[in-house]
């Protein structure tokens, strides 16, 4: 028997957002070299992020942090068998460009790196990569998916191994969802001008109860439980930055985190899963930082 | 009516919902003494490695075998198709087994190669099937016991053997439950049968 095939479409919405909804319940996992990723493939990530330096060291080093070299981004890619992800500055489409060229198989539009374009993002639509972008808020999500992201993320506070910013903004975003939820139709308008979110998102997001593209943590989780929070507070997997590599056993770590992401809501076995990780990432408290090392501020 | 869906990562959520619009009951498996009362199992598609090491782990690989070599209802999609694979080209990863074929894993290239495309699959009648391929896998070969449902570009994409039923697509990405409806009624003969006896 065989099938007579027509109207092939490539890069639709349905195909880059399908990709995220794989990923749930997962892990992906910031990593800088081919045998970290290949610890990461070992551990059990759905994917990595391929980067120069893990957040951490971007903070610590400063200047202006710019998309990774192809050739390191290659070799990672090379070397496992599961998705890549990479990151470009904000609104720096070449950058993209260059990344969809090589074949990655996401794009972080990313505030870990120093942004290119202080008014507007990538117009990520045009597009056949998907991309995940970070946000703090429903309004901020639902902006970018507006502009065509088909993944979202908590922006947290990167390589501060701090999950309280993190908290904040899965929070919010969730408790804007339920209010959202409870909004009577007429009033549907003045909340997404309030929001300042597109129109027919705002009333996808009150049918569904949730936001239209998968939505995971990041941005300071270091531990098992930091996951497991995350996903008790609704998120539909993790990233983990610096969180393992700043950790001194990275493969202990990467491994318990994959475990808690799953049964986040067993705390007899989250308490076995954390046992014996020796020293998690240095953290950093957050009101230590400089407002203009405050990595969530950057993007709107 | 009771189906299990294989909760350890992955597409969980969209085949609940396209099970429920075929109105049968759905259970999230995640512990192995959840399988025991279900009468048919969904593996969901999303990275066979990670499912595979879960499995490993949390010793769910012995049950699952004889859940398949019992002959219940199996319905793999994308990496559920790789795990149920006897093998998987160029690969070491733990799969469950128990259909007789060779998977080649991200056979259609990486995401940006991801497409979806209308097949006629005429046991599933007339109207096309919107199929989503998502770095899907291929089947490269099957036995003799294996029936070839869905091609796509010349290459085998769904296919069964016995009460084991694959797809390298995603129809829990669409709002289109026909293969979801066709695997709920070999389950209810898996069911009817096994009643008699």
């Amino acid at each position: 028997m065989k099938g007579v095939s027509r109207m092939v479409e490539q890069g639709t919405f349905r195909v880059k957002a399908g990709l995220a909804e794989m990923q749930k319940g997962g892990v992906i996992m910031d990593v800088t070299t081919p045998e970290q990723a290949k610890i990461a493939e070992e551990a059990g990530a759905v994917a990595v992020m391929a980067l120069e330096r893990v957040p951490a060291d971007i903070r610590a080093t400063g200047g202006v942090a710019r998309m990774s070299d192809p050739d390191m981004v290659l070799r990672i890619m090379d070397a496992v068998t599961i998705p890549v992800m990479a990151k470009v500055r904000i609104g720096h489409f070449v950058e993209a460009q260059i990344l969809e060229s090589l074949g990655v198989d996401y794009i972080d539009e990313s505030e870990v790196l120093t942004p290119a374009d202080e008014e507007f993002h990538i117009n990520k639509a045009l597009f056949t990569v998907p991309f995940v972008c970070g946000a703090r808020n429903l309004g901020e999500a639902l902006r970018r998916i507006g502009e065509g992201a088909a993944m979202i993320r908590t922006k947290g506070e990167p390589g501060t191994g701090n999950v309280v910013e993190a908290v904040r903004h899965i929070r919010m975003v969730m408790s804007e969802i339920r209010k959202l939820q409870n909004t009577p139709d007429e009033e549907l308008m003045t909340f997404a001008k309030d929001i300042g979110a597109p129109f027919n998102l705002v009333q996808d997001v009150k049918r569904l109860g949730r936001l239209p593209v998968v939505n995971f943590a990041a941005g300071g989780i270091a531990t098992p439980a930091d996951a497991a929070l995350m996903m008790q507070l609704g998120c539909d997997g993790i990233f983990v930055g610096s969180g393992i590599f700043k950790s001194n056993d990275p493969k202990a770590r990467a491994h318990a985190i994959v475990d808690a992401t799953l049964h986040y809501d067993d705390a007899t076995l989250l308490a076995e899963i954390s046992k014996n990780l020796g020293e998690a990432m240095p953290g950093l408290e957050i009101s230590t930082l400089r407002q203009e090392d405050r990595m969530q501020e950057r993007g709107w | 009516m009771k189906i299990g869906v294989l909760c350890l990562q992955g597409a969980v959520r969209e085949h609940v919902a396209s099970l429920e619009q075929c109105g049968v009951d759905v259970v999230c498996v995640k512990k192995k003494q959840q399988l025991a009362d279900v009468d048919g199992l969904i593996i969901p598609g999303g990275e066979s490695t990670t499912i595979g090491k879960l499995i490993e782990r949390f010793d769910l690989a012995e049950t699952l075998k004889k859940y398949i070599r019992q002959g219940k209802p199996v319905y793999g999609t994308c990496a559920g198709l790789i795990m149920l694979a006897k093998h998987v080209e160029g690969s070491k990863q733990f799969i469950l087994g128990g259909m007789d074929i060779t998977v080649a894993r991200n056979a259609f290239g990486r995401q940006r190669e991801s497409f979806e495309e209308d097949l006629l699959l005429p046991f599933l009648g007339e109207e096309p099937f919107r199929a989503v391929f998502i770095r899907a896998p291929l089947i490269k070969a099957c036995g003799a016991a294996v029936e070839v449902l869905a091609n796509c570009r010349d290459e085998i994409v769904a296919a069964r053997q016995g009460n084991i039923l694959v797809s390298s697509f995603h129809p829990e990405l669409t709002d289109d439950v026909r293969f979801h409806d066709y695997f709920v009624a070999m389950a209810k003969q898996y069911k009817r049968d096994h009643a008699k006896e």
